[in-house]
Formats: structure tokens, C-alpha cells, sequence
């Protein structure tokens, strides 16, 4: 199952709804203003880093560079897609969940 | 693979009417289809005609009807949400009294049936909204 989340977790409380619903095995795509969870340096890191474990954790890279970050800027062990692997994420997926 | 594409938010409010649009982009050059874009709440205020945006900005409407007509793509715009935002069809104005029309080309205005059928013939549903 693919989660898409959208909102910063500084904005509201989508990122930490997803993380505490979807199961182990689960893939989430940050995009838009969800790119915040992504970013290094934060109060949100760690919670991010742990959910690594549990979750393939994905980030749109055209909403990174549009906010003025680079690739190092993403926490280790995220993966950077493009909309092409979004679409990708999206077909290899039997349900998405849109958490707005 | 079949997907429809659910738009929720106006054109220039936060980034959902751009986020779908690349998406649909992107899924066509694939080579999946798009069953249909269906343009829910704010969302409907993408199919406007009547949208003048600076010429050095991207013109979210235009993008959608350009996409529509390269690609033959099925734009739907909900009819309740449409008539409570003033967007109307020739048959829409006529109905209701009004003197002039403003939907752009490639949009049509139906009804949530048409979302409810874009999500049983589809093998994907994907949102984008606020």
C-alpha cells in the first residue's frame, strides 16, 4: 500500500496520523509541503529515522529542488523519485491513500 | 494500467492542480491510461476560461485543456460544485438564467457518478487535494 502525504508535519498532523496507521511493509511518499519530514536537522528527524525500519519512505525530488534543497538535505535512507517513479510507485501499489 | 485522477483544489491555492497535472504527464508518457480527471469542491475552478494569469507564469487551465486535447483525456467537472462556484456549461447557463458560459475547453461538467465510475474502472484512484 502507498501513503502520499502532502502536508509538512510543522503544518499539521497527517505525517504522524500515516505513521502511526499504515503497517509494516508500507511505502509513504512526501510531496508538496511534505517534504519538510524529509529534511535532515529537524525536530522530526528521528521520528522519521525510526519509521525507516518499518516503512519504505520516499521523496519527490522536483518539490525538494522547488523549496530550495538539495539531495543533501534528505535523511539517509529515504529515497529521492521523480514524478516517473511516483507514477511507478503508484502502479506496483494495489491501493493509495491520500492522507490530505 | 488504468488511472483516474481526483482534483480537489483550485488552480494557484497551495500545489494539488500542479502536482496531478505532472502526474497525468508523467503516467501518459508511460504509456498508462488516464480513464479520467475528475475536479471535486475548489478543485472545479481549474475548468475557468476566464482565468488571465501573468504571461510569465504557468496558465494551470490552459496546461489542462492542451493535455486533454493531445491526449483525448476525459476532464469532468462536478456539477454541484461547479454551480455554487459559478462555473457553467452553455446548457448550465441556459437553465439557469445566466447570460454567459465560462467553462474551457476539454472540460465537461457531470455528476459524482462519474467519480464513483472513474474509481470501479480504474485500477488505480490517486488525490491530490489540500
Amino acid at each position: 500500500m502507498l501513503h502520499t502525504v502532502n502536508k509538512s508535519p510543522y503544518e499539521t498532523n497527517s505525517l504522524s496520523s500515516c505513521l502511526r496507521l499504515a503497517r509494516k511493509g508500507h511505502t509513504i511518499l512526501l510531496f508538496e509541503n511534505g517534504i519538510y519530514g524529509a529534511l535532515k536537522g529537524t525536530c522530526f528527524e528521528n521520528v522519521v529515522t525510526d519509521a525507516l525500519n518499518k516503512y519504505q519512505i520516499c521523496v519527490l525530488m522536483p518539490d525538494i529542488e522547488a523549496r530550495g534543497m538539495r539531495v543533501d538535505n534528505v535523511i539517509t535512507g529515504i529515497k529521492t523519485v521523480d514524478y516517473a517513479e511516483f507514477v511507478d510507485l503508484v502502479a506496483s501499489n494495489s491501493t493509495v491513500q491520500a492522507w490530505l | 494500467m488504468k488511472f483516474a485522477i481526483l482534483v480537489n483544489e483550485g488552480p494557484y491555492q497551495h500545489q494539488a492542480s500542479d502536482s496531478a497535472y505532472q502526474f497525468t504527464k508523467a503516467a501518459l508518457k508511460k504509456g498508462h491510461e488516464i480513464f479520467r480527471v475528475f475536479f471535486y469542491h475548489d478543485g472545479v475552478n481549474n475548468g475557468t476560461r476566464l482565468t488571465v494569469p501573468p504571461q510569465d507564469d504557468r496558465h494551470v487551465v490552459n496546461r489542462w485543456s492542451e493535455l486533454s486535447k493531445e491526449n483525448n483525456l476525459d476532464l469532468v467537472v462536478c456539477i454541484a460544485a461547479a454551480q455554487r462556484r459559478g462555473l457553467l456549461d452553455e446548457n448550465e447557463a441556459k437553465r439557469h438564467g445566466k447570460n454567459a458560459n465560462n467553462i474551457a475547453e476539454g472540460f465537461r461538467i457531470s455528476g459524482l457518478g462519474q467519480l464513483i465510475e472513474a474509481g470501479v474502472q480504474s485500477d488505480r484512484l490517486v488525490v491530490f487535494g489540500d
